[in-house]
C-alpha cells in the first residue's frame, strides 16, 4: 500500500472533506497538531493509507470514512487538516 | 541531588529533545507511528486472510436507513418514544404489586410497633416518614430503571448509540460542545444521575462540565409520572391518551432546545471555549449479549442509582414527617412555608403548596406529587390518588387550578433544579461545591423566568 502513493504523486492534492461520498483516495499528510494530529495518527491515518468516504450525518456534518476497515466519522475542521491524493 | 545539577540534567534533556524532534514538529512521532503501521501491514498481509465481501451488507443497509436525511431524525424520535412507552405500560404493574408489598409491610410494622406500647410518634417518624418515603421510592422508581436501563444498554450494545451521536453531532457542535452529549442526554432520560455518570465518556473538561450542568433539561424516570398525570389533567375531557402523549412529546422537545440554548449560552460565556475534535467510531452492528446487557444495566445502573436514591430519600421523608406534623399555632411547619411562598407561587402562575412541594421533593422528583395531594389534603403522610377525575376534583374544584397552573407545573418540573441524587453525583463526578451549585442554580433561574413570563403575559392577554 506504502507504494501507491508515489504512483499517485502527480494528481490534485485535496482535502478529505471534499472527498464525495463513494470515492477512495490515498493520504498524502496530516495538517493537525497536538493532541488531534496524534488522535489522526493513532486510527492509522499515516500517508499511503487508502480511505472511502462513506456516509454524511442528516445534519450535515460530520461524515464517516472508511479507514483500514474500521468506520470513523470527522467533523469539517478535522476533515480539512487531512489532504489526499484523489 | 543540588538545585544546580538537576537544572543541568533537565538542559541536557531539552538538547536531546531538540535533537530529536527539532522546533517540536513531532516528525519523529509521525515516523514512529508510520514505521510501526507498515510493519503491522507487512505482518497482517503475510498471514491474515480476508473473506470476501458478503453478497448483503446488513450495516450498510441499516446505516441508509438510521442516518439517512429522510428517516434520520424521525427513526431516532419514534425509538425514544417506544422505550418510553414500553418503560412506562411495562412499569405500571410491577410498581403497583411492589407499592403493595411495601404498604403490607408498613401495616406489618405498625402492628409490631403497637403491640410493643411504642409512642405514636415512633410510628409517625420511621414508619410513615422514613419507610414510607423509601418505600414510595423504590416502588416508583425501580420497575422504570430496571425496564429503561436494558432497553438503553440493548442499542448500546447493539452499537446504535454512536449513529445518533452522529446524527445529532452538528446540532451540538454548533452549541460548541461535544456530540457524544447527545448520548449522555438520552440516559438522562432514565435518569440524570445516570446521565451525569455517563458523560465521562466527553474527553474535554469544559464539554464535560456542560453536558452535566444541561443533563437535568431532559425529563428523568422520576418526573414523567407527574408530567403524565399533568397532561391528562389537561387534556380532560378530550379523552384520548394520545393527545396527552403529544403534550409529554411537546415537554420532551422543549427539553431537547433548552439544552442545546443553554450548552451554546454556557460556551459563550462561562465555559467559553472552541468544540474539541470529533473523532467518532461507528463500530459493526453486532447481536446483543443479554448476559453482559443484564449484569451491566442491573448492577452498574440500576442498583448503583437506587442506592444512592435511597441513601438520599430516608432523611428526606423524616424531615417531611416532621414538617406535615410539628404544628406552630395549630398549623403544621408545611403549611406556613406553603403561606409564605404563595405570593411567590402565584406569581410563577402556581401556589405555595406546588413550590413547597417541589422544596421537598428535592430528593427525588417522584414524591412532587405524593408530597402535595398530601399538604392539600392535610393528611400529615404521602397518598396516593388512584383516578384522575378524583386528582381534577382536588386540584380544579378545591384549589382553584387552570391551565395555566398545570402548564406552569409541568415547565418548572422540566426546568427546575435536578434532584438530590444527581446534584451530590454532579459533586462527586466534577469534585466542585461551585459548579454543584450551579447545577442547581442555573436550572432554577431559567424555570422561575420562563413560569414568570409565561404566567404574567398570560394574564395580560386575559387567556385565563
Amino acid at each position: 500500500m506504502g507504494n501507491r502513493q508515489l504512483d499517485n504523486q502527480a494528481d490534485k492534492i485535496i482535502s478529505l472533506y471534499d472527498l464525495p461520498v463513494g470515492r477512495s483516495a490515498t493520504v498524502s499528510s496530516i495538517q493537525a497538531e497536538g493532541i488531534i494530529r496524534r488522535r489522526m495518527l493513532d486510527l492509522g491515518l499515516v500517508p499511503g493509507t487508502r480511505v472511502e468516504a462513506l456516509r454524511i450525518s442528516p445534519a450535515g456534518d460530520p461524515k464517516a470514512y472508511r479507514i483500514r476497515g474500521a468506520v470513523i466519522a470527522f467533523r469539517k475542521e478535522e476533515a480539512y487538516q487531512i489532504l489526499i491524493n484523489l | 541531588m543540588s538545585r544546580g545539577s538537576l537544572s543541568a540534567d533537565l538542559n541536557e534533556l531539552m538538547q536531546e529533545v531538540n535533537r530529536l524532534n527539532p522546533g517540536s514538529s513531532l516528525k519523529l512521532n509521525d515516523s514512529i507511528v508510520c514505521t510501526i503501521y507498515s510493519r503491522a501491514e507487512e505482518i497482517t498481509g503475510g498471514i491474515v486472510l480476508r473473506r470476501g465481501k458478503p453478497k448483503f451488507d446488513w450495516d450498510k443497509k441499516l446505516d441508509d436507513v438510521i442516518t439517512s436525511r429522510v428517516f434520520g431524525f424521525p427513526s431516532m424520535l419514534l425509538l425514544l418514544a417506544v422505550i418510553f412507552w414500553i418503560t412506562v405500560a411495562g412499569a405500571n404493574i410491577p410498581s403497583e404489586m411492589m407499592a403493595t408489598a411495601f404498604f403490607w409491610g408498613q401495616e406489618r410494622l405498625t402492628a409490631l410497633l403497637h403491640w410493643l406500647h411504642a409512642p405514636a410518634w415512633v410510628n409517625g417518624f420511621f414508619v410513615e416518614g422514613i419507610y414510607r418515603c423509601l418505600a414510595w421510592v423504590v416502588s416508583v422508581m425501580l420497575p422504570p430503571m430496571a425496564i429503561f436501563f436494558p432497553c438503553f444498554t440493548l442499542l448500546e450494545d447493539m452499537g446504535y448509540l454512536p449513529r445518533i451521536a452522529f446524527n445529532l453531532d452538528n446540532l451540538f457542535k454548533k452549541a460548541g460542545t461535544h456530540g457524544k452529549q447527545s448520548l449522555t442526554m438520552s440516559m438522562g432520560f432514565g435518569c440524570n444521575a445516570a446521565g451525569v455518570i455517563a458523560c465521562r465518556i466527553i474527553e474535554s473538561p469544559r464539554e464535560r462540565l456542560i453536558a452535566m450542568l444541561t443533563n437535568n433539561f431532559v425529563p428523568c424516570n422520576g418526573r414523567f409520572p407527574t408530567l403524565i398525570a399533568l397532561a391528562g389533567l389537561l387534556v380532560m375531557g378530550m379523552a384520548t391518551s394520545l393527545s396527552a402523549s403529544f403534550i409529554v412529546v411537546g415537554v420532551v422537545l422543549t427539553g431537547i432546545m433548552t439544552t442545546l440554548v443553554v450548552s451554546w449560552l454556557l460556551s459563550k460565556t462561562l465555559l467559553k471555549g472552541v468544540p474539541s475534535s470529533f473523532t467518532l467510531e461507528l463500530p459493526p452492528y453486532r447481536k446483543p449479549q443479554l448476559g453482559r446487557i443484564i449484569t451491566r444495566s442491573i448492577f452498574d445502573r440500576t442498583l448503583f442509582v437506587l442506592r444512592r436514591a435511597v441513601l438520599v430519600a430516608a432523611p428526606a421523608g423524616a424531615v417531611i414527617w416532621l414538617l406535615a406534623n410539628v404544628h406552630i399555632g395549630g398549623v403544621s411547619i408545611l403549611a406556613h412555608g406553603a403561606n409564605w411562598l404563595h405570593p411567590f407561587g402565584q406569581l410563577l402562575g402556581m401556589d405555595g403548596y406546588i413550590l413547597m412541594a417541589f422544596l421537598l421533593g428535592l430528593p427525588a422528583n417522584e414524591i412532587v406529587i405524593p408530597i402535595l395531594l398530601m399538604s392539600y389534603m392535610a393528611t400529615g403522610t404521602m397518598i396516593e390518588l388512584d383516578s384522575l377525575e378524583a386528582l381534577r376534583q382536588l386540584f380544579v374544584a378545591e384549589h382553584g387550578w387552570t391551565w395555566l397552573t398545570a402548564v406552569c407545573m409541568m415547565l418548572f418540573s422540566l426546568l427546575h433544579y435536578p434532584c438530590g441524587t444527581t446534584l451530590w453525583t454532579i459533586f462527586k463526578e466534577s469534585g466542585s461545591l461551585k459548579w454543584t451549585a450551579l447545577a442547581a442554580l442555573i436550572p432554577l433561574g431559567i424555570a422561575v423566568i420562563v413560569c414568570f413570563v409565561l404566567a404574567q403575559s398570560a394574564r395580560l392577554l386575559g387567556w385565563v
